[in-house]
């Protein structure tokens, strides 16, 4: 036996392709998934050096971002239609595969990525987004890059790495009924910050989390960006093994199970070594909601928000309560909310909106909030309205849209007004992140549904028969 | 190519908040645009205009000792957030050639390097100092050579950045020109694992 090592030592020894001292890392880029917001000008630089896309093979390109989720047809927005045909134009010249608006695989980047079994184990996987992070539930290491980076990729299939050092985010114990892996996640960044993870790759180890399934594994390390993380990580078992078979991706038969063999040896090793470690008790944790402008900004739905004099930084705290129109020492069951949103990377899947739904199903919405869900792709989509999930949601009032980024960064319709205020399931509540002027209280699907049919944030809990 | 970084001076303007992201930086509604130029007027938007699209008196670059500020002095963990590169994109428009901070995101960090801006992380203590003077006025003379940082007194202080960086700084290298020269290694690379 060598070393003992961790997921993310093994993923990243397998993928260099230069190393010297001192200096970063060349390595190899499995997967390369690309949108409309962040590629124009990539592909603009090939051009204008004459330069091909490596490998088209290994790329993957949708439109999330600008994409209506409702009257798809007729775009209105004429700057938003130009970048979607500048990368249906940029796909075809460099022959790269495209899910466009219309395409059956067409969904949020992070959602059809797994979904189609392009994220496996032991890849190396980049897009020019924060949150693909997403990807390392799979025991990938998938990180965001900006536009050069993906210019580079686009050129070389490699990128330039310095080598993150490694956090082990330690969960243990069980998360208690009615509290999700959101709040899991949201209660780590609350508790440790959003730069604690800077430099690092967070892996997520513990019992509680090998009983998270893949969809909640992803949630989790979706957020990981948030931390302020390189990337999230979650070794493969066969959890993951069973999520990726028969997808369109993968292969089948023989070549599946050998495949399965090689992702469950890069588990982390007994033994291995982290730079620094922290442990979270599960059971402790509480149905979150932030209160603040940054998704550290957060607590239980029982506490209240700060007291600005005792706090370490009593300049940001103010300021962020000023932007939310929140008092200190408020309950945060008393913040009164006007929009819902169910959608976004970091909770648009199948699972979200089916638990969301056994919330709202019914029940009314509250006379006054406009409340949208917008599935992850077309796929989840499709199979929510299976089983009738259309359904609950439109009876009780929730307006059941296309797939796509949609409200969690308003760069097409969906965009909660100035003064507006939104219970939502995405993954940013920075100002005017949702609209400019608009407030923004991130929580789980679960929180989100309870809150729209009361008009307040509310304990989740009482409604799943726990007295809260 | 990137522009060559070798030695710059300027006058300091202070961002003295933690924590700010690239939707701040650049706001959702510009990143439609399919171009890399032309960023600058929409930098920190929201916070430079107020609805109606006059200037607001209370934001900071807003003061007229800092419009020709080329050098911005920033609160810790600057850049957080989504990873458009739209944001350097505007700061390097709007006119800012270095920015001075006690830490940045991480992708933030990678893509203003891509840009030519030189970022440079400095202790808390040095930027809150400097942040102080800039009130009064405040011009740099940041040396990427001798990595050293000289203000109008003629205090020197010594900075650190990664020397593979500072290299390619100092020449304006293209990073794929540089990558593609290792073609040979990425080639052998796929062959060994096809």
């Amino acid at each position: 036996m060598g070393k003992a090592l961790t997921v993310f030592e093994k993923i990243w020894n397998k993928h260099v392709v230069k190393e010297e001292e001192g200096k970063p890392a060349l390595l190899y880029i499995d997967q390369h998934l690309v949108h409309e917001v962040t590629s124009p000008q990539a592909f603009e630089g090939l051009r204008l050096n004459g330069r091909k896309v490596r490998r088209p093979d290994l790329t993957f390109a949708t439109m999330d971002h600008n994409v209506p989720t409702i009257n798809r047809e007729n775009i209105k927005d004429e700057i938003s239609k130009k970048q979607m045909e500048a990368l249906k134009k940029n796909c075809a010249d460099f022959g790269i595969k495209l899910a466009d608006m219309y395409h059956p695989d067409q969904g949020i980047v992070h959602v059809i990525g797994p979904q189609l079994g392009l994220t496996q184990p032991g890849k190396t996987i980049v897009c020019g987004d924060s949150h693909t992070s997403t990807h390392g539930a799979f025991g990938a290491f998938a990180f965001g890059i900006g536009t050069s980076e993906v210019e580079h990729v686009l050129a070389t299939q490699t990128i330039w790495q310095d080598k993150p050092k490694t956090l082990n985010v330690k969960v243990i114990g069980d998360l208690g009924t009615g509290v999700t892996a959101k709040d899991l996640i949201l209660a780590i960044i609350a508790k440790f910050g959003v730069r604690f993870g800077t430099g690092y790759v967070m892996e997520y180890t513990g019992d509680a989390i090998r009983k998270l399934t893949m969809e909640e594994r992803m949630t989790i390390c979706n957020m990981s960006i948030e931390a302020g993380a390189r990337a999230g990580l979650i070794s493969p078992d066969e959890t993951t093994v069973e999520f990726l078979r028969g997808r369109e991706m993968v292969p089948e038969g023989d070549a599946f199970d050998a495949l399965a063999e090689e992702w469950l040896a890069l588990a982390t090793d007994e033994g291995a070594e982290y730079d620094h470690t922290v442990t979270i008790h599960a059971d402790e944790i509480e149905p979150q909601v932030t209160w603040g402008t940054n998704p550290g900004m957060g607590a239980p739905v029982n506490a209240a928000t700060p007291t600005i004099k005792d706090a370490d930084n009593p300049e940001e705290i103010e300021r962020a309560l000023k932007y939310m129109d929140l008092k200190e020492n408020q309950p945060i069951t008393s913040i009164e909310i006007d929009h819902v949103f169910i959608g976004s990377c970091t909770n648009s899947r199948l699972s979200d909106l089916k638990k969301a739904s056994k919330i709202v199903e019914g029940k009314k919405v509250k006379e006054g909030i406009k409340a949208i869900v917008v599935p992850g792709s077309f796929l989840v989509k499709q199979e929510a309205e299976e089983i009738g999930l259309d359904k609950i949601f439109i009876d009780a009032g929730f307006e059941w849209r296309n797939s796509g980024c949609s409200m969690c960064l308003g760069m097409n319709d969906d965009i909660v007004p100035a003064g507006g205020r939104c219970a939502s399931t995405s993954n940013r509540n920075f100002e005017g992140r949702q609209g400019n002027g608009a407030r923004t209280h991130l929580v789980s699907p679960e929180m989100a549904a309870a809150a729209a049919i009361e008009g307040h944030f509310v304990d989740v809990r009482k409604y799943v028969g726990v007295p809260s | 190519m990137m522009e060559a970084f070798k030695e710059h001076k300027g006058i300091a303007a202070p961002l003295n908040r933690s924590n700010v992201d690239t939707d701040q930086i650049i706001p959702k509604q510009f990143l439609k645009r399919i171009e890399r130029t032309g960023f600058g007027e929409f930098v920190f938007f929201h916070w430079r205009f107020d609805d109606d699209g006059n200037l607001r008196e209370d934001f900071v670059l807003n003061q007229l000792k800092y419009e020709n500020a080329t050098v911005l002095l920033a609160g810790d963990n600057f850049g957080c957030g989504s990873s458009r590169e739209h944001a350097p994109w505007a700061l390097e428009d709007y006119g800012f050639k270095v920015i001075i901070a006690p830490d940045f995101a991480d992708i933030f960090y990678n893509n203003s390097l891509k840009n030519g801006i030189l970022v440079i992380k400095m202790n808390e203590e040095q930027v809150q100092q400097w942040m102080k003077k800039a009130d009064q006025g405040l011009t740099l003379d940041i040396n990427l050579e001798k990595q050293e940082i000289t203000d109008a007194d003629g205090t020197v202080v010594s900075f650190d950045i990664p020397a593979y960086h500072k290299e390619k700084l100092l020449n304006g290298w293209d990073d794929i020109a540089l990558t593609l020269l290792e073609e040979d290694a990425i080639q052998a690379f796929e062959e060994k694992r096809a």
